[in-house]
């Protein structure tokens, strides 16, 4: 158990920096000068541009720009952005909101996605699976922006049943509509895995022994379907903690929410290259180690792993 | 010889009710031919078999039409209007649907639904790039590795790793943000750039899978070489799964297109395309929330028929339901 | 409900004995049952007006090929007929109830407490994600166990001792990869037991064993059910292994029951056809090689005068020698760097004589396969060498090599995996001659015609697909497609194993033919010693990769020199029957 841990964090390594290196050659290593490009139309003045490639280490050769960019990941010091600030308190402001929505949106996808999932599997073929389907359809079809915008006017402003938008601070109820947007492509998915999953399981030769040795209908679907049922539900729903935060960024733009996205597309916008390099690491970072601790939840839910 | 533990040893006794001899009558000589070929029908290939049984549901059909008439659209707009997308007149602005102009004027008075049409293109020209471009490479990779095995496995799968680590739409609108020249094939080849590794992974496994095959066996032992056994053999056997993400990733690229186009770092305004146009009608959600139906309508009916055709592709091509 | 739970030990250790029971009336009795399969192309019947009777503590088995409605039959039993099928006509009573149109409850009720299972695959059959114990505690506490979590664990070990397992209370804590097939199924065997039933199904229940296994877990079997006086229903397709278990037998075929009473006397003497067949085709039962050529040289006079101007008897009489063969795998260990060696194949010498047959037999993991991969040149030997009419094959060179590949061709076990689902008949046995550049299209085109006429299928097989044909024809198509370019010797990698009894027969009689007219060398690799006797004019006895004993098929049969061959010999379902019951 304790190998297989070290042999998979000993994997991460190279990932990461094969990763981290991508980013940072795709922003750093383009033709155009970023900073040429700072200061609007008029430019910064030679002497300016001069002092900022210097502080940003832009005047080094790629590789040592890239290196020194690890220490300071390493060190968790990111430097400051071109405005001043520190971006290692840019990224402490930004994250914890995008957390929580992450969080509330992945709760809402598992509990609704394994419970309408669970359903349709038990009854394939049937009515309820039929409709099941063709809905989660529309939910992978219809793109978040659009979820969003509809969810804002019905909900929002016709309805009046939730706030439109949740800005600075943003409550529990405020999130709420923006997370359950930002769930509602996953959800589709985790719907559709646990009934592919749970139908297929129905039919294993276990659960067929398991009812031929005396248990009832509800201890077979508990015991055994749903249980064998959900290990690739779960590590689905692990992957998915890292696609929730970078899905975020239009999820927040939508709602007008200051997390991790709205300062990335704010970064983006202003050409902050160091700020956007800094937070898709972090980003990067979230959605390696939320695969890893799906790898560790799936040698914890199937004992066939575990010494793999 | 195991104990004896019958009252009848040897069936010398008589039998209990019940369990006396019994022969069935021989009937219809059905057992002359213990293993007879048909040769009544036509032979059935597999893809044949998929075939049939696609086109017997009604999903296959409702998602093939949607899938040819937004092929047509996109192909040839003209034959559906004689309008152009970017003759616009802002006196007509927001505007109400009139004759001629059956879903009424955008912010800027062009006519949505000369430019709904014509904002099939781009999605379409993109979602196709993309999954070509993906399917290719991605197939290449994941055969190579999984067939050779040894390090180009190692250095190919860690690579898969490494692109994998990166969230599509993220990587998307990093780079995107930093191209200047933004043309339909940028937009694809960016998407491909981060969307190729799903599929090496499933080429990978199904090869994996496919290889240890004995007729993969039997043709190594005839001496044919392995470049060849990839090719003839094993490709074809791994091509089911391909296929089906394939459609799917095609439905899921045209979304990420308009993600981005929505952000305003994907296609130019200069292009026609349902995600900038949903993001030009952003400005009047609150007044004229219709306007912004008609592109979004289109671009989910799109990726809705690819979808559908995914999951009817992947239950006729299901190795589990085709093996009995 | 007559049924008893012993909890306290006197029950279970059998000290107190089986309870009396009345053996007079039976205890299940399946009258004219109709079972069928809703399908895409409308109902399919799969049992027609079966008739069964079982009474309290008898041993009866259904004995039939895939497809003739014996595992159907005994799942409608307990109410667990797969997919879509269901019950369409006729009876089930049990203990005097009837079954059919019972309440599900009632139903659910008889499964594990008065009715057990003991099913077919161990290794499918228990939930990967639970431990072994968990998964017995669920059988007693399904069916009415009371007590407290103490008397629960002591249960649970002492329902796997019985079955069978040693050091069970640590055993209990395990999870089913950590079990060996056998072991699985003793674990099964075990919770199919637990409530004590009146009847145990037990469906094929050591067909995915080794042979050595499977006879020890049928002997256990036996004495926990004697011991506790459970009926016994036994599905097999081993005519030789139902004939030695059971009391009472019925043949099926196609969903009829063709032949049913006392089991001896239907081995002895049997009436319909298909059962006369079936006795006759048994491996286990036949006591000679087949006679071929004499009784099959029907075959047309023209295909064996093409064979006829090669020169089979040319060259010396050892086609193939391995001389110390070995075969070392590295397997990875958990830890970064670390490995074993695995010794697969240890030092293994024998000659494949010109025209001759010689069997290599040996249980899973014995090394038969490795051997035989090496002998094909497609595993390199760690050392000792391979010679083909006393060439090395290490010392080919890439050309010669290829052209080693006309002379000896494989077929192998899994009728479903041998022929490339995408190509056609025709593709597949005309590969091997487009890659070797025989011919042009049309004279191969009829050398595919002339191979489809050799294994006796019709030429307007050839534009089918692998899926249209049944494993018996794959493995007809296998065997053409080796024969294709002509080769001297065919290595046959458990070629038969997967086929049903009398499809078998037929495929060895057809191999029996070729050999005669084309002068084939065989090596032939099987688990199954009553094949061999069939086919195998040598026999090569394997175990853990080393060659145990090597004789001529006869004196392997007749007079065995080591105890593991004898062992063998002794697991050959119905072994016993032969002597004193056919031949006798």
């Amino acid at each position: 158990m304790l190998w297989y841990l070290g042999r998979r964090l000993l994997q991460v390594i190279p990932v990461f920096l094969g990763a981290t290196l991508l980013l940072y050659a795709m922003v750093f290593l383009r033709p155009g000068d970023p900073v040429a490009a700072l200061g609007g139309e008029r430019g910064l003045p030679e002497s300016v541009q001069e002092q900022i490639r210097a502080d940003y280490n832009l005047d080094q050769p790629f590789i040592v720009q890239y290196l020194l960019f690890l220490r300071g990941v390493v060190t968790l010091d990111f430097g400051v952005d071109f405005r001043g600030r520190e971006i290692t308190e840019v990224i402490a402001n930004a994250f914890p909101v995008t957390i929580q929505l992450a969080l509330m949106a992945l709760v809402i996808e598992a509990v609704f996605g394994i419970g309408f999932g669970l359903f349709a599997g038990m009854r394939k073929g049937g009515i309820f699976d039929g409709t099941a389907l063709v809905i989660s359809l529309l939910f992978i079809a219809v793109p978040t922006f659009v979820v969003g915008f509809v969810m804002q006017i019905v909900v929002g402003v016709q309805l009046g049943w939730l706030p439109v938008s949740a800005g600075r601070d943003p409550d529990f109820v405020s999130l709420l509509m923006p997370a359950l947007v930002l769930a509602a492509v996953s959800f589709a998915y985790v719907l559709r895995l646990t009934r592919t999953s749970v139908a297929e399981n129905l039919s294993a030769d276990y659960v067929r022994t398991a009812r031929a040795r005396g248990l009832n209908r509800s201890q077979v679907t508990g015991r055994h379907v749903l249980r064998n049922s959900l290990i690739p539900v779960v590590t689905f729903l692990g992957a998915d903690i890292g696609a929730l935060m970078s899905g975020a960024i239009i999820t927040e733009g939508i709602f007008n929410i200051n997390g991790v996205g709205g300062t990335l597309y704010d970064a983006i916008i202003r050409g902050e290259s160091v700020t956007v390099v800094s937070l898709t690491t972090v980003l990067v970072l979230v959605y390696i180690g939320a695969n890893l601790l799906v790898d560790l939840l799936y040698a914890a839910l199937d004992p066939r792993i575990r010494y793999a | 010889m195991p104990e004896n533990r019958y009252e009848n040893p040897g069936g010398s006794a008589t039998p209990r009710p019940g369990q006396e001899r019994y022969v069935a009558p021989v009937d219809e000589g059905g057992l002359g031919a213990v293993d007879a070929v048909r040769t009544d029908d036509a032979p059935t290939s597999l893809w044949r078999d998929a075939w049939l049984q696609m086109r017997s549901r009604w999903l296959f059909w409702v998602s093939a039409v949607i899938i040819v008439l937004v092929v047509i659209v996109a192909a040839f707009p003209g034959l559906f209007t004689t309008l152009s997308p970017r003759v616009c007149n802002l006196s007509q602005a927001l505007e109400p649907p009139q004759p001629g102009h059956p879903f009424g004027f955008d912010r800027q008075g062009c006519d949505i639904y000369t430019r709904t049409i014509f904002g099939a293109r781009a999605s379409v020209v993109v979602g196709v790039l993309a999954t070509t471009m993906v399917v290719v490479f991605g197939t290449a990779v994941g055969a190579i590795a999984g067939y050779y095995g040894k390090w180009f496995d190692t250095i190919l799968s860690r690579m898969t790793d490494i692109f994998f680590a990166i969230p599509l739409v993220l990587a998307a609108i990093v780079i995107m943000s930093v191209t200047t020249n933004r043309t339909s094939f940028t937009v694809a080849f960016v998407l491909a750039l981060f969307g190729w590794p799903q599929i090496a992974r499933i080429t990978r496994g199904t090869v994996l899978s496919v290889k240890n095959n004995e007729f993969v066996t039997a043709a190594k032992s005839l001496g044919m070489g392995r470049g060849r056994i990839l090719w003839q053999h094993v490709l074809p056997n791994s091509a089911a799964p391909i296929i089906v993400y394939a459609t799917v990733a095609l439905g899921q690229f045209i979304v990420a297109e308009a993600t981005l186009s929505f952000l305003g770092i994907g296609l130019p305004p200069s292009t026609v395309s349902w995600g900038g146009d949903i993001s030009a009608a952003q400005g009047a959600i609150r007044t004229a929330p219709e306007i912004l139906l008609y592109p979004a309508g289109g671009l989910a009916l799109t990726v809705l028929g690819f979808m559908m055709m995914g999951d009817v592709v992947r239950d006729a091509l299901d190795p589990k339901a085709r093996k009995r | 409900m007559t049924t008893q739970f012993p909890v306290t030990n006197e029950g279970a250790d059998g000290t107190t004995g089986p309870a009396p029971v009345d053996t007079s009336t039976p205890l299940l009795e399946i009258h004219d049952l109709e079972i069928s399969f809703t399908t895409g192309s409308g109902e399919v019947q799969a049992v027609r007006g079966a008739d069964l009777t079982v009474y309290p503590g008898q041993s009866v088995a259904i004995v039939g090929e895939s497809g003739s409605g014996k595992s159907t039959t005994a799942a409608a039993i307990i109410d667990l007929l797969p997919g879509t099928g269901k019950i369409t006509g006729g009876s089930i009573r049990f203990d005097g109830r009837e079954l059919v149109g019972a309440p599900r409850a009632e139903k659910e009720a008889l499964r594990g407490r008065a009715i057990g299972l003991v099913p077919q695959d161990p290794m499918s059959n228990l939930n990967p994600v639970w431990r072994i114990g968990t998964q017995v505690e669920e059988a007693l506490k399904a069916n009415g166990f009371k007590g407290s979590k103490a008397d629960l664990r002591a249960r649970v070990a002492e329902v796997l001792a019985e079955a069978g397992l040693p050091d069970a209370a640590r055993r209990s804590r395990q999870y089913p990869h950590e079990f060996s097939g056998g072991m699985r199924q003793r674990a099964l065997i075990g919770i199919g037991l637990a409530a004590r039933p009146q009847l145990l199904i037990a469906d094929e229940p050591t067909s995915a064993l080794d042979v050595t296994v499977q006879r020890q877990i049928l002997d256990h079997l036996e004495g926990m059910t004697r011991d506790l006086g459970t009926a016994l229903l036994f599905i097999t397709h081993d005519l030789g292994l139902a004939a030695e278990r059971a009391e009472h037998l019925l043949v099926m075929f196609k969903g009829k029951v063709v032949e049913s009473g006392p089991a001896r006397e239907i081995l002895a003497d049997p009436r319909h056809p298909y059962t006369q067949r079936l006795v006759a085709s048994a491996p286990s039962l036949a006591s000679r090689r087949i006679q071929t050529a004499h009784v099959h040289g029907e075959e047309s006079p023209e295909l064996l005068a093409h064979h006829a101007d090669e020169p089979p008897a040319a060259g010396p009489a050892t086609v193939v020698e391995t001389k110390n063969l070995s075969k070392v795998f590295q397997i990875r260990g958990p830890r970064p760097g670390s490995s074993t060696d695995f010794t697969a194949v240890d030092d293994v010498s024998f000659t494949l004589g010109r025209g001759r047959t010689l069997a290599i037999v040996g249980e899973s993991g014995s090394g038969k396969s490795t051997v035989a991969n090496m002998v094909l040149g497609l595993l390199e030997p760690t050392s000792g060498s391979v010679e083909f009419d006393g060439v090395d094959l290490a010392s080919l060179n890439a050309k010669e090599a290829f052209a080693f590949r006309r002379r000896v061709q494989p077929v192998f076990q899994n009728p479903y995996g041998s022929l490339d689902p995408m190509f056609s008949i025709f593709r597949s046995i005309e590969e091997p001659l487009r890659l070797h550049s025989v011919g042009s299209a049309k004279e191969r085109e009829a050398r595919v015609r002339e191979l489809l006429d050799m294994v006796s299928l019709p030429q307007s097989a050839m534009r089918r697909f692998p899926n249209e044909l049944s494993g018996g024809q794959r493995q007809r198509i296998a065997i053409a497609r080796a024969l294709a370019l002509k080769p001297e010797v065919i290595v046959l990698d458990e070629a038969v194993s997967a086929l049903d009894v009398l499809v078998q027969a037929q495929v060895l009689d057809l191999l029996g033919d070729l050999q005669t007219e084309l002068g084939l060398s065989y090596l032939f690799i099987t688990h199954d010693l009553a094949v061999v006797r069939q086919i195998a004019d040598d026999v090569v006895v394997m175990q853990n990769g080393k060659v145990v004993e090597q004789a001529t098929t006869d004196e392997v049969f007749d007079s065995p020199r080591e105890q593991y061959t004898r062992d063998l010999l002794a697991a050959i379902p119905g072994a016993g029957l032969v002597g004193d019951e056919i031949a006798g």
